[in-house]
This record gives C-alpha cells, structure tokens and sequence, in this order.
C-alpha cells in the first residue's frame, strides 16, 4: 500500500469506528428509555424505542432481545420468534437471550399444536 | 410459570449477573394467545355430554360437563347454557350409524354396556352419534343454535415401574444439609386422562372442529391418591388447551430485559 494511502485508511477506520460508537450509543439510550416505560406497563412506547434502537444499530443484540419480549407481550408471536432469533445470531452465546427464547418456545410450539381429526 | 422455569430462569440471571456482562431488569409479561377457532358466530355454548369409560370411580362425563360449564362461565365471553347433560352412551345406542334404519342396530345391541368400556377401542361403536348432524341438529334448535361441545372421556387406571429418580436430603459429617438425587427402582400407579372434544355448530349440526388430548399422572404405590382428585389434578393441565380453542387467553410468565 502506497505510504500516503496510509493516513487516509486510519482515518476512515477512525471515524467508521466513531460513527459505530454514535450509533451503539444512541440505540442504548432508546433501549434503556424502552426499558424503563416498559416496567411502567407502557409497553407500546417501550416497542417504538426498541425498534429505533434495532434500526440504529442492526448489530445491538439487546435491542432485538427487548424487542422480541415486547412483541411477545403484544402477542405478534412471529415476530418475536424473528427478534430473538436476530439477537442469537448476533449473541449466539448469551444466556439471557437464550433463556427468554426457550420460555418464548414453550408458549409458542403450544400454540401451534395441530388439532387432531 | 413453573418452579422449574422460574430456578431455570434465576439461575440464569445469577450466572450472567456474577459475570458481570450485562445490566438486565426480570419483568412480567403476558403473551396473548389467539384462540384456534372463530366463535363470534355464536352468543352461547352448550356442554351437551360425553361418552365415557375407564374406572367406576369417576363419572367422566357428569364431572367434565360440570368442571368445563363452571370453567367457561368464568373464562369465556360465551353464555353457557345450563341444562340436563345429555346421556350419550344412551342416545349413541339406540340411534344408528347414518344410512341405516332406525332402532338399535345389531351393532348397536352387539355394543358393550357403558361400565364395560376400558379404552379407546370400546368407544368406537358409539362414535357415530357425533357424526349425525340431524340428531345435533335438533338439540342445536332446542337451545338457540349454540356452539355445541361434546365428546370423549377415557380415565383409566395405569401403573408403572421402573427406574426414577428423585432428590434425598443428606446431613454430612459436620452437619451441612445438601440435596443429592438418588435413583430408584419403583412401583407407581396413577391414572390416564384421555379427552375429545369434538365443537358442533348447532345451526347446522356440523362438527367444525376436534382436539384429543391425553395427560397421565403416575403415584408412589403408598399414596393411595383417590381417583377423582387424580382426574381434577389432571383437568388442570388440559383445561387451558381446552379454553385456548374458544377464546384468548392469557399466558404469564417472565423474561429478562437487557441494556
């Protein structure tokens, strides 16, 4: 690589890094606001924060964990299986995530028990 | 939520707070279940009865018809129709599998009495009654076209040995209490729950939809568990997949949120 190249690579890499951090910061302020009208049952609200927190940051498994925990109160049951599967894949080994998955699969494969002719 | 999923879920909490790797807040949820089937065609829901066999102990069909009509009253939107519940194993004997003439028939007469039957196979002679959609018909006008709900009942006596494991409180030499599980060679008994609902529509005397379901709960040889209390034990666990057909219900339990 071309010395003067050097520099510029840095900076991009700097500032990419930068923007990262901004954008993790921003989507932990909308999970903690969610987190919190969510323990006073505002649970819509809490929804609305966690879904700006999953566009802001893609890579925030918090925010898809949250995410799919109100979408399973709300009872989009389909969605909340996408939300924390999304959140696996970004914290394959989170225990937490994993925990609320495997009680959301227990209501879930409940539901979907084929009727018996 | 179940002691299991609860000490499942806090040992998980513990762990992952010990650690250290994240800030996270245990909050109550609860998830809506949609019900299986549409009823908002209908204002009432009539329990009719339920042919039904096992042990002499338990009348399954008077003891589900009651325990499902209290159940509806207090979880359904469904007026339940309070009336005579219908004595099935009679109707299902002296009427004929449809195409056939009318009378007892000489499958009819051939059928076992109700206290002879044991399991699944000594029902199926009297199952056509559910497909007889004029005789559903006819009660259906009787009580204002409600949505009808009959079917199975099978609460049959079991027992099983074998290997089970189960936990034994020890004190050590300086006097530490600790929980070690043991395995053991037992003997158990209990009973077999195995229900059918079959949901008609009293309009048309249609089944419009059906659901068979089985629960089992076995004893320590000593416990000398009544019958009956063993069939309410077992009503506990299949009421709700009952209620869940017929409207929303709502499912507790907890999960964890995290920074």
């Amino acid at each position: 690589m071309p010395k003067r190249l050097l520099p510029v690579v840095l900076l991009l890499t700097t500032l990419a890094g930068v923007a990262h951090a901004d954008a993790r910061s921003d989507a932990k302020a909308q999970v903690e606001f969610g987190i919190s009208v969510a323990q006073r049952g505002l649970w819509k609200e809490a929804l609305y924060r966690w879904e700006r927190a999953t566009q802001v940051d893609p890579t925030y498994a918090a925010g898809f964990n949250n995410l799919a925990v109100g979408y399973e109160h709300e009872g989009m049951l389909d969605k909340a299986a996408e939300a924390y599967e999304r959140a696996l894949k970004l914290e394959p080994n989170n225990a937490l995530v994993r925990q609320n998955f495997e009680l959301f699969k227990e209501i879930h494969d409940r539901t979907n028990q084929t009727p018996t002719p | 939520m179940t002691g299991r999923i609860r000490l499942r879920l806090l040992s998980c909490v513990l762990a992952a707070g010990v650690a250290g790797c994240a800030s996270f807040y245990e909050i109550p949820i609860e998830t809506p279940i949609a019900a299986k089937l549409d009823v908002s065609a209908f204002q009432r829901v009539f329990i009719a009865g339920f042919l039904s066999g096992g042990t002499d102990d338990v009348d399954g069909n008077l003891e589900t018809v009651r325990l499902l009509r209290s159940q509806l009253r207090m979880k359904s939107n469904l007026r339940v129709i309070d009336a005579d519940v219908l004595p099935l194993m009679d109707v299902a004997a002296n009427s004929r599998p449809q195409g056939q003439a009318a009378g007892p028939t000489a499958e009819a007469r051939e059928t076992p009495q109700p206290e002879q039957i044991k399991n699944e196979k000594d029902l199926q002679p009297y199952e056509h009654i559910f497909a007889d959609a004029d005789y559903w018909k006819r009660i259906g006008e009787e009580y204002q076209n409600p949505l009808i709900v009959t079917g199975t009942v099978l609460f049959t006596p079991h027992s099983q040995s074998g290997m089970v494991q189960r936990e034994r409180e020890v004190i050590d030499a300086l006097g530490r209490r600790r929980v070690e599980p043991v395995r053991e060679y037992m003997e158990r008994k209990g009973f077999i729950l195995q229900e059918k609902f079959i949901f008609i529509d009293g309009r048309s005397g249609a089944q419009i939809y059906s659901e068979a379901l089985r629960e089992e709960r076995l004893y320590n040889q000593n416990d000398n568990t009544p019958a009956l209390s063993s069939y309410f034990e077992l009503m506990d666990e299949i009421i709700p997949r009952f209620l869940s057909t017929l409207s929303t219900q709502r499912v507790r339990g907890s999960r964890v949120l995290i920074k």
